[in-house]
């Protein structure tokens, strides 16, 4: 049937070996719901973590309503779970100090842009949009807005106000701001001029050096060994909010590669303190060309983010220390700059964004705030012997069962038994291509738990034959041909089936539906299987056995046919019987 | 297989016919004893949890030559990071030490302890599995609010087939089954991990499959059952009993057969896990299963049934006929002896038309049974 392509069936780790990891979140409050975005965002948060460890087809899913299970292929319990086991942390922190990663990062991989002074300092090829966001707003909200420039995407992002680069694409971005009392806007000619001194600052920082003042040395120890390459990179360390740290920018996502790292101050806010962070589109009208993402912030860190900012705008767009790195599971998903002191707690960050950008950014800032607390439920890690001998075994008791089941069919039922076996054979073969073309299609893997699955089926797929067959010889008994037997038996047995695969169905659904972990590869091939029984017996086992009917073996009633009517207890009139009988 | 193909012929057609549902008093007091003796145990032995529900790491690695359950245990302790005393179990093709819950580090230190000191290719091949205490109660309380919606499913699904007293039936008969098989849990002390308690679900399924085919039979036989007066719903249900007896005797077969496949290969050669929790649960639970949809859940329907007013009368009737054609046909007797006779004749005779005339010899058939009377002889030499 559907033999090209994979031909195997996608095993899961219990059968191939690797590391299973189930995490249960918790309300951050006794009572509290855990909400479907919340667990999105955290899904998304692990995805990341997990991707970064650079494992090929690692998955992590949700299951139930509260539950995230990782699966990692392949070995290494401990990095994996030390990986995805912490809790998603928000933080706002000052950089102090911020260097390209690896000499060789000249050109980053995004986005050459065009002119390379822009890029000295590495990255992602920040583009200011001169038009759209460099200008500030005029709305007319009398709050004034922070600016920042933002990498979407978890791109570490170079400085505001860096140089307005051809290249659209990695986005970057620029700044904008001041509340519109106070704007200053900025043309594009101005602008451009800050880009070159901007450019011009940043060679000779690269020459001279980071101004490492007022940096902890042992911070800065740790920040000239960083060499942000695999687990080197942090993902999901807890970083003391008190301290300095040495953190490394986000991974592309793609690439798995860092581009910058940081020194940082002290934690200034905490993803707590973030009351609300959204996405809001453009709006031309009031010369917001692109998405951005709005955040407020609670009265506490309303005041640490005004002082903050003011110091920061005081020392000017082009120095390092007017940038703040948002902070996500230990590495920095973003550094905007700062324009202006922003001091009414609603800030907005802006930078070339499309609307998923600006999302996932805003989802960043909102979910981090709520760090949904997660309990390791179960780490359970197979070896790839152990596997193997799980998969081996699993055939075997399935190989046991179903020939029991052949021998038991083939003594009770003879050349009906043939029929069942023939159906069931087809059975197994539907099973099979189903469960490879759904490891093709909908990636599901056969578990230790399915293939129990499937051999308890093949229980419920005899027994539809077993109610065929009975009804079948019932109505043999009652002196019916074969041909009219068969055609009454089977509109008798077809309800009967139907009925009984329904309430198993339902069984199986409503166990996938509330199952966690390996029973749901159960549940699965327990409804799969249910459905081919009845197509099976359907549009296999009854045209079988009407087209037998035909034959002299089974019509006559052949003494190894299972439909002897001697045997069956039928008197030997039966052939004429009726007939016979309706004219008596 | 002749004389099997003879039984359930003979239970087609009624002549044997083992009264289930006129003893149900005797099935009602045998499924209460093993209910109480169920309870009893689950209150006074109570469960034998896994270590999903208490928490703790459970290790499985390969043995070598020579290797004894002592060294097994050795080397886990060896590792300096477990403190109780390890539960150790030889398996196929192993060893599964549980401890107590470890933490990551300490598990790999137990890894490569027991590598060291079994001389094992790499760490890795010692499989670690740690379950956090409250894993295997958020699964059962998954698995029951399951159970809860699926009867209440179950309830609507069979209220519609059929009616709603063989789904009130139904779901004792499933509720019957779970508690046995939970007993037999406890008695036994064999360990309970959520594997069993999704085991335990599946039973549901099953038992349901068993009582469905039942019930469906029951429902054709007593379809037109007070237009005729000649059986009670009691005796329309216990024929049909036996009629599908041969069906939930050989359904249960073949469905066991497979089961006991996983239970043999699970237990004995896999030692502990997935396939053995599974297979174990199963096999009790469809035994249970076979024997409530036979014994408890149509006795059940046929109680319920009797309430009513309708089938009370017909009962009424029913005895008075029996009781005149006592009185009358006494001389019958040996007629009902030679039940192949009875074959049905008319041609739209149904099964249920094959058993009316053996259970009961009711007056009605006498004018009939004068013509029939010479039948045999002449048909069979025919």
């Amino acid at each position: 049937m559907f033999w090209q392509g994979q031909k195997k069936p996608k095993l899961a780790l219990d059968l191939a070996g690797g590391t299973t990891v189930t995490l249960t979140a918790e309300p951050t409050k006794p009572g509290a719901k855990i909400g479907d975005s919340e667990m999105g965002q955290a899904i998304k948060i692990m995805r990341e973590r997990v991707n970064g460890l650079g494992v090929s087809e690692a998955e992590v899913t949700k299951q139930g309503n509260n539950v995230i299970v990782v699966q990692v292929p392949g070995q290494g319990q401990e990095r994996v779970v030390k990986t995805i086991g912490t809790t998603a942390k928000l933080e706002f922190r000052q950089v102090l100090v911020a260097a390209p990663v690896g000499v060789t990062q000249q050109a980053p991989a995004p986005a050459p842009s065009p002119t390379s002074t822009g890029k000295t300092k590495g990255g992602a090829s920040p583009s200011a949009k001169p038009s759209g966001s460099a200008s500030a707003k005029a709305s007319g909200s009398a709050s004034p807005s922070a600016s920042a420039s933002a990498t979407p995407k978890g791109r570490a992002l170079a400085q505001a106000l860096t140089k307005a680069s051809a290249t659209p694409k990695p986005s970057a971005s620029a700044k904008a701001s001041a509340s519109p009392s106070a704007s200053q806007s900025l043309t594009p000619q101005q602008l451009q001029q800050l880009q070159q001194q901007l450019q011009q600052q940043q060679q000779q920082q690269q020459s001279t050096g980071e101004d490492f003042s007022g940096v902890d040395p042992a911070v800065k120890a740790q920040f000239d060994k960083l060499t942000c390459v695999g687990n080197d990179i942090g993902q999901g360390r807890t970083l003391d909010p008190a301290k300095q740290a040495a953190v490394c920018a986000k991974p592309d996502p793609k690439t798995h590669k860092v581009d910058y790292k940081f020194i940082l101050s002290p934690a200034k806010i905490s993803g707590e303190q973030i009351t609300k962070a959204q996405a809001m589109p453009p709006d031309p009208q009031n010369g917001r060309m692109q998405w951005v993402v709005s955040l407020d912030m609670n009265g506490s860190a309303t005041k640490a983010f005004a002082t903050f900012t003011q110091q920061a705008a005081a020392l000017g767009e082009n120095n390092t220390r007017n940038h703040f790195a948002i902070v996500l599971d230990g590495t920095v998903y973003s550094w905007p700059g700062v324009k202006e002191a922003i001091t009414s707690g609603n800030a907005q960050i802006e930078g070339q964004f499309n609307q998923e950008d600006a999302t996932d950014l805003a989802n960043v800032l909102k979910y981090g705030a709520l760090p949904l607390k997660f309990k390791q439920s179960s780490i359970e890690s197979v070896s790839a012997t152990l596997g193997k001998d799980q998969l081996t075994a699993g055939l075997v008791a399935g190989a046991i069962g179903l020939g029991l089941v052949v021998l038991y069919c083939l003594f009770y039922y003879r050349g009906l038994g043939l029929v069942a076996i023939s159906s069931l054979a087809v059975a197994t073969i539907f099973t099979y291509e189903a469960v490879v073309l759904l490891g093709k299609f909908i990636n599901f893997r056969m578990s230790l738990a399915g293939i129990a699955g499937a051999i308890v089926a093949v229980g419920i797929t005899a027994d539809s034959f077993v109610v065929f067959f009975e009804r079948l010889r019932d109505e043999v008994r009652e002196g019916r041909t074969l041909r009219t037997a068969v055609e009454r038996g089977w509109v008798r047995a077809r309800r009967t089936i139907i009925v009984a695969d329904a309430v198993s169905f339902i069984a199986a659904l409503l166990l996938y539906w509330f199952a966690i972990g390996g029973v749901k590869g159960f549940a699965f091939t327990l409804g799969l299987t249910t459905l081919i029984d009845v197509v099976v017996v359907f549009f296999f086992t009854k045209p079988l056995v009407t087209l037998l009917a035909r034959t002299k073996f089974f019509g006559r009633g052949h003494r190894f046919s299972g439909l002897d009517p001697r045997t069956l207890g039928m008197t030997k009139r039966v052939p004429n019987r009726p007939v016979g009988t309706k004219e008596a | 297989m002749s004389r099997l193909g003879n039984i359930g012929a003979r239970l087609h057609r009624g002549e044997i016919s083992l009264d289930f549902v006129g003893r149900q008093k005797t099935w009602y007091a045998v499924s209460g004893l093993i209910l109480v003796v169920s309870v009893v145990s689950l209150l006074t032995l109570g469960l034998n949890f896994g270590v999903e529900f208490k928490g703790g790491t459970v290790f499985q690695f390969p043995t070598k030559p020579g290797v004894t359950t002592s060294d097994a245990r050795a080397a886990v302790k060896d590792s300096g990071v477990v403190k109780e005393d390890p539960i150790v179990q030889k398996t196929g093709t192993g060893w599964r030490v549980q401890t107590e819950s470890l933490s990551s580090t300490d598990v790999t230190k137990v890894q490569d302890s027991v590598q060291q000191r079994l001389h094992l290719a790499k760490a890795d091949d010692v499989s670690p599995q740690s379950v956090g205490a409250s894993w295997g109660k958020d699964i059962s309380q998954k698995a029951l609010e399951g159970l809860l919606i699926f009867i209440v499913a179950i309830v609507i699904y069979l209220s519609i087939a059929f009616e709603w007293r063989m789904a009130v039936a139904a779901i004792i008969a499933l509720a019957h089954d779970i508690l046995i098989t939970v007993g037999v849990y406890s008695l036994v002390q064999f360990e309970v991990t959520p594997s069993s308690v999704v085991g335990l679900l599946t039973i549901l399924g099953y038992s349901l499959y068993d009582t469905v085919v039942v019930f469906d039979k029951v429902r054709e036989n007593t379809r037109s059952l007070t237009t005729s007066n000649t059986m009670t719903y009691s005796q329309a249900a216990n024929l049909a009993v036996n009629q599908t007896l041969v069906r939930s005797i050989n359904t249960s077969i073949i469905a066991l057969l497979p089961v006991a496949g996983l239970l043999f290969i699970g237990a004995g050669v896999l030692g502990a896990g997935t396939l053995k929790d599974l297979a174990l649960v199963l096999f009790v639970g469809m035994l249970a299963g076979a024997y409530s949809s036979i014994c408890i859940a149509t006795p059940i329907v046929a109680d319920l049934q009797e309430r009513q007013e309708k089938y009370r009368t017909l009962a009424k009737r029913v005895a008075a006929k029996a009781n005149s054609a006592k009185r009358k046909a006494k001389p019958e007797v040996e007629v009902a002896e030679l039940p192949q006779d009875d074959v049905p004749d008319e041609a739209e005779a149904s099964s249920v038309g094959a058993g009316v005339r053996v259970v009961q010899n009711g007056p009605r058939q006498q004018p009939r049974r004068g013509g029939s009377k010479g039948r045999p002889s002449g048909k069979k030499k025919r």
